[in-house]
């Protein structure tokens, strides 16, 4: 009797001094093996009468299982632990910083240009391309912009040795597309342009975003609504003050410069507005029925607007750019910046 | 254009303040652009007269004046100005008065008690530099405030005019833009005939009457040589900008100025002979007012005479014949040249004056009369002298015909209701008579618009009378139909965006470049040169994208970068039609295929680093990539690029002999594809996927080590049995256990049946397949 609860006993010192598996293992023969100390108990049943051997059958039994309980336990236990181990031991410092390539990005240009496109392709805007050496055609004379006409000093052109040129702005895209497609039409036409002209807020390359849309009855109204709406839609504030004032272009009439206010000041007047509290953003207009009659469409049946916008400009105040000459350095410490 | 806020009110009344009126014109289109006070704020300052000047005891550059003000005993002032002298009228700043940097106090110089300062243009900020006080005229009334004496309390305003509107290159012209527009009324000038008191005339005639249709010339007689401009005109000429040449110069710029019309004068002793208006010949040259000497050629209009070309009609008079300080008798001249003839050729000549300014804008034709007997009235009672007839030669200007105008279409094309009668007004308020014939009305442009001659000029002017203020915006209406967005073209803006995501950074640069980049990277070394670049090394266009990248890096690297990767989308020019700039990608790795960080290897970026980009770019799509040369590419590490049969692209190296060149310690690897070639996409097509097991195995064989590998994986996919799936190179070896000569490349096959599980046998069947194509094509051996 003594002797079953000194061997539940032994078994619960011994197991809970193994600290491994194999160990315990090893203590399990000791208690439960072949010639373990509760087998032993068993073997002597044999000897004993059956009333006795029923109730000692059933308290060894008893001891068994109270034995193989602590086993299960302690197993269990020793597993936990070493699980805790590996998990101490494979603790990271989350803090290091992650690994990988480089990060790239878009030019601030790209950047702004595909905000352009976005928003006018919601209201239907297709988007059109044209090359940058032009003939002359397209960039002056299909734009009612005759051979010496004063308006043609407002270019500054750079020509080539053949008499070519490099586009002045992105009008001629006009030309271009009105030729191969018949009204109505909607398009942007956004690339490079070119201007012989250098300092600290001229670059002899820059970006504009043409637009056009012609149709029956698109009006100056309609002019004055879409850009109103694509300034407060860019700079994404709903009560930007725009303004539309008269002014002159061969190829709209009538012509008109479009001004936001002051983005930067708010119109209280600072060094970006020059104390104005305006900001010129773009130029815009009907389309001159001059130009219409270049490419062959009726303007008693068809008309509507056009207009030109700087990018690098919409970008530099939307993005707080102070100099216009970083976007073509292209020092990586500026593009990062916009990645 | 700048011009006196003064002169402008003398000829229109209004009581706006000149900022207003200045955002008035400013909507209407002519953009005020400055608005500066003509003097800057000071007060004190009285017109005063010198009346005894004696050299200061203890200082010989000082003089102690006894000055009087007007009011009170005459004060003692100390003044170092050597100008000032006995009798002089100048300005006095009395004590307490605030100068733009000072204020006068009473104080002591050099012991002398000194009441006020006399002033010099510079202490009162009225001009640049001044060699004394300010010398004021003997009739200056003494006591008088400088500022109202001077009119110093005057704005100098500078208006940005477009070139449609030659007409306000002119005050009256101005004027009556203000009147339009604000309805204030207008002061004319005065402009009546001068009575001839000589019956001279000079004889002209017109032999060009298209490029000169009106000629009015005048005898003037008996000038005072002595004549001075007076103040007041010098006051306007000035502040107009200005400089003062010679009374009958200035009377000529004046009239410039206040009317529009350009005059010239000749010295009557200097002509010979009848003047003509007639084109140039090809032989004659004329030597300028400004000391050009220029060759005419016949398309320029000049004024000659029987010793031949006198002036550039419309542009620049003459040196020999025009008026000089010894001049008594003069031809004065007043003529309209058609916008046609002056267009162009100034700035053929590199000129640009006052005068062809406005020819070439349209002059109108009405004031070549009313001119001439302005600027005669003017130095007659300047100079003196006594004029001739007015003798005016050519057919004149056809009267222009009216426009008609539909109200309906100006409300159509404006987009806002208008009634009939504001249309009216604005017609009248501009000068311009109004019939209504039905639906169409014939409206009369004025003499002086030349900017309006179609319906749609007319319907311009409504919209700027009204203001554009008042047409208010409104939202289109449109059939919607949606854009086409075809799933088998990659826009530029994918293209970049995914360039981006790769890890390179999009840059920017000029279209043009040195004609030394263009042959270090153009392959066929085109020249497409700009007549006048902004500079030398901006001279070129590029046939290639590369120059710029490289420049870039350079630029990077001098500013402590040791990593590089960029690519630049934008067209390079092969020819100069529309058809000859294609739109290209290219890139550029330079440094570490990492950037450096802890615990990743450090290598250095290689070829095919940047081949895996490449083809990355043109996935789904495989493109080829065959060994060639290239002038700017390493020759053993280039390749060009090749989809469908169509080279589209290079990949290399730098050549080592451009990298030291642009002094880079290695060579960046570059890449440049034609965008057309990576645009297209293929529609994705679902095919099966195999229920069935896929098998490995893996081959390795020996070939020539000079065997391009991209052949043998082209050759033996075009060759797999249908059971390969996949066939991939896994590892290439040369050295150790591997004949010289020879190189070993292991293969990683995948085999798999869409319908069934393969078999051994079936397996070994396929394998030996390749094998066997293997060695038959390349002589492949299996490794054993």
């Amino acid at each position: 009797m003594n002797d079953l609860n000194e061997i539940v006993s032994q078994a619960k010192t011994a197991f809970a001094a193994s600290t491994t598996l194999a160990a315990l293992d090893q203590a399990k023969a000791r208690f439960l093996g072949k010639g373990g100390l509760i087998t032993e108990q068993m073997k002597g049943l044999g000897a004993m009468s059956p009333e006795a051997r029923k109730e000692a059958g059933v308290r060894i039994n008893q001891a068994k299982t109270e034995v193989e309980e602590l086993l299960r336990m302690r197993r269990e236990a020793i597993q936990a632990e070493a699980l805790e181990a590996q998990l101490r031991q494979e603790a990271l410092d989350v803090t290091l910083p992650g690994r990988g390539g480089g990060v790239g990005g878009l030019h601030p240009v790209t950047r702004t240009l595909q905000r352009i496109e976005r928003l006018f392709a919601s209201i239907g805007f297709d988007i059109a391309e044209g090359p940058e050496i032009e003939t002359d055609f397209y960039n002056f004379t299909a734009l009612n912009i005759p051979e010496d006409h004063p308006a043609r000093a407002m270019h500054d052109t750079f020509y080539l040795d053949n008499g070519q040129l490099l586009r002045t702005h992105t009008s001629p895209v006009q030309v271009r597309y009105m030729q191969g497609h018949p009204p109505p039409l909607r398009i942007i036409a956004p690339g490079r342009v070119y201007r012989c002209d250098s300092d600290v807020t001229h670059t002899p390359m820059f970006h504009q975003v043409e637009g056009l849309w012609v149709d029956e009855t698109v009006s100056f109204a309609d002019l004055k609504g879409v850009l109103a709406d694509f300034m407060a839609r860019f700079f994404e504030r709903e009560q930007l003050p725009v303004r539309f004032r008269a002014s002159f272009f061969p190829f709209t009439e009538p012509s008109a410069e479009m001004d936001i206010g002051c983005v930067i000041c708010e119109g209280a007047g600072c060094r970006v507005c020059s104390q104005t509290g305006w900001l010129e953003v773009l130029g815009c207009g009907m389309v001159h029925p001059k130009v219409f009659a270049h490419v062959g469409i009726d303007a008693e049946r068809w008309q509507g607007f056009a207009f030109g916008l700087g990018v690098e400009r919409l970008a530099m105040l939307r993005y707080g750019v102070d100099d216009l000459r970083l976007f073509f350095e292209n020092d990586i410490r500026f593009l990062r910046q916009f990645a | 254009m700048q011009f006196s806020e003064r002169w402008l009110r003398s000829l229109v009344q209004s009581d706006k303040s000149m900022q207003d009126l200045g955002h008035a014109l400013t909507m209407a289109g002519l953009e005020l652009e400055a608005l500066q006070p003509a003097a800057p704020a000071f007060e004190g300052v009285v017109v005063a007269e010198i009346l005894a000047a004696e050299r200061h005891p203890d200082a010989d550059r000082l003089q102690v004046c006894k000055v009087r003000t007007g009011a009170g005993a005459p004060l003692t002032i100390v003044c170092g100005a050597p100008n000032a002298r006995v009798g002089l009228k100048t300005a006095c700043a009395l004590v307490g008065a605030r100068l733009p940097e000072l204020e006068i106090r009473r104080t002591k110089v050099r012991g002398v008690e000194s009441a006020g300062m006399l002033c010099s243009a510079k202490e009162l900020g009225i001009a640049g530099e001044a060699a004394g006080i300010l010398e004021l005229p003997a009739n200056a009334p003494v006591g008088a405030s400088l500022r109202d004496y001077l009119h110093l309390d005057d704005q100098l305003v500078t208006l940005k005019l477009t070139p449609n509107r030659g007409d306000c290159l002119s005050l009256t012209g101005i004027a009556r833009e203000v009147a339009a527009l604000t309805g204030a009324a207008l002061t004319p000038v005065d402009c009546s005939a001068v009575p001839a008191t000589r019956s001279d005339t000079y004889p002209v005639s017109i032999e060009a009457a298209d490029a000169c249709p009106i000629y009015c010339g005048r005898v003037l007689r008996g000038l005072d040589t002595a004549a001075r401009t007076p103040a007041w005109m010098v006051e306007r000429l000035q502040r107009c900008g200005l400089r003062l040449i010679h009374p009958v110069v200035d009377v000529t710029n004046y009239v410039l100025l206040e009317l529009g019309q350009p005059m010239h004068a000749f010295d009557l002793a200097r002509l010979q002979g009848p003047v003509r208006a007639r084109m140039a010949r090809a032989d004659e040259s004329l030597a300028l007012l400004n000391e050009q000497t220029i060759r005419l050629s016949e398309d320029c209009l000049v004024i000659a005479d029987d010793s031949g070309p006198l002036a550039l009609a419309g542009i620049m008079g003459g040196a020999a014949s025009g008026v000089s300080a010894a001049s008594q008798d003069i031809f004065l001249e007043a003529a309209h040249f058609a916008p046609a003839a002056i267009t162009g050729r100034a700035r053929r000549y590199g000129l640009a004056t006052d005068s062809s300014y406005r020819f070439e804008r349209g002059v109108d034709p009405r004031l070549p009369r009313l001119a001439m007997e302005r600027a005669t009235r003017l130095i007659l009672d300047i100079c003196g002298g006594e004029a001739g007839e007015i003798r005016e030669a050519g057919p004149g200007v056809p009267p222009r015909a009216p426009i008609a105008f539909r109200p309906a279409r100006a409300r159509r094309l404006l987009g806002v209701e208008i009634p009939d009668e504001e249309m009216q007004g604005i017609f009248n308020r501009l000068g311009m008579d109004c019939v209504s014939v039905g639906e169409t009305w014939r409206v009369q442009p004025p003499s002086w618009r030349f900017d309006l001659e179609l319906e749609v000029d007319l319907i311009e002017e409504v919209a700027r009378l009204r203001g554009y203020e008042h047409i208010p915006a409104a939202t289109p209406r449109a059939a919607h139909q949606l854009l086409p967005a075809s799933e088998r073209i990659r826009t530029e803006s994918e293209l970049k965006n995914q360039f981006a995501a790769m890890g390179y950074q999009e840059i920017v640069t000029y279209s043009f470049i040195s004609s030394e980049q263009q042959s270090d990277f153009d392959i066929d070394n085109r020249q497409i040169s700009l007549q006048n670049p902004i500079a030398a090394q901006m001279g070129v266009m590029r046939g290639s994208l590369m120059p710029g990248l490289v420049q870039t890096l350079r630029h990077n690297l001098n500013h402590g970068q040791e990593r590089l990767r960029v690519f630049e989308l934008g067209r390079c020019f092969l020819g100069t039609d529309a058809d000859s700039q294609p739109i290209r990608l290219a890139g550029l790795a330079y440094g570490a295929t990492w950037p450096e960080q802890w615990a990743a290897p450090r290598r250095w970026v290689d070829f095919f680093d940047v081949k895996a980009d490449v083809e990355a770019l043109f996935r789904p799509a495989r493109a080829q990539f065959r060994a060639a040369t290239h002038p700017a590419l390493h020759p053993g590490q280039s390749a060009r690029v090749w989809m469908d049969g169509q080279p589209v692209g290079w990949i290399g190296c730098l050549h080592p002999r451009l990298a030291q060149k642009y002094g880079f310690a290695r060579s960046p690897m570059l890449f440049e594809l034609e965008c057309s070639a990576l645009s297209p996409r293929l529609v994705p097509r679902y095919r099966g996927i195999s229920r069935y097991p896929a098998v490995r195995r893996d081959i390795a064989v020996v070939v020539d080590a000079g065997q391009e590998v991209g052949d043998v994986l082209e050759g033996v996919r075009a060759a797999l049995p249908s059971t390969v799936t996949e066939f991939e190179l896994f590892d290439m070896y040369q050295g150790e256990g591997v004949d010289p000569g020879k190189k070993s490349l292991a293969f990683r096959m995948l085999l798999q049946h869409t319908e069934k599980t393969l078999t051994d046998s079936e397996i070994e069947v396929a394998v030996s397949q390749v094998l066997a194509f293997l060695s038959e094509r390349f002589n492949a051996a299996l490794r054993g």
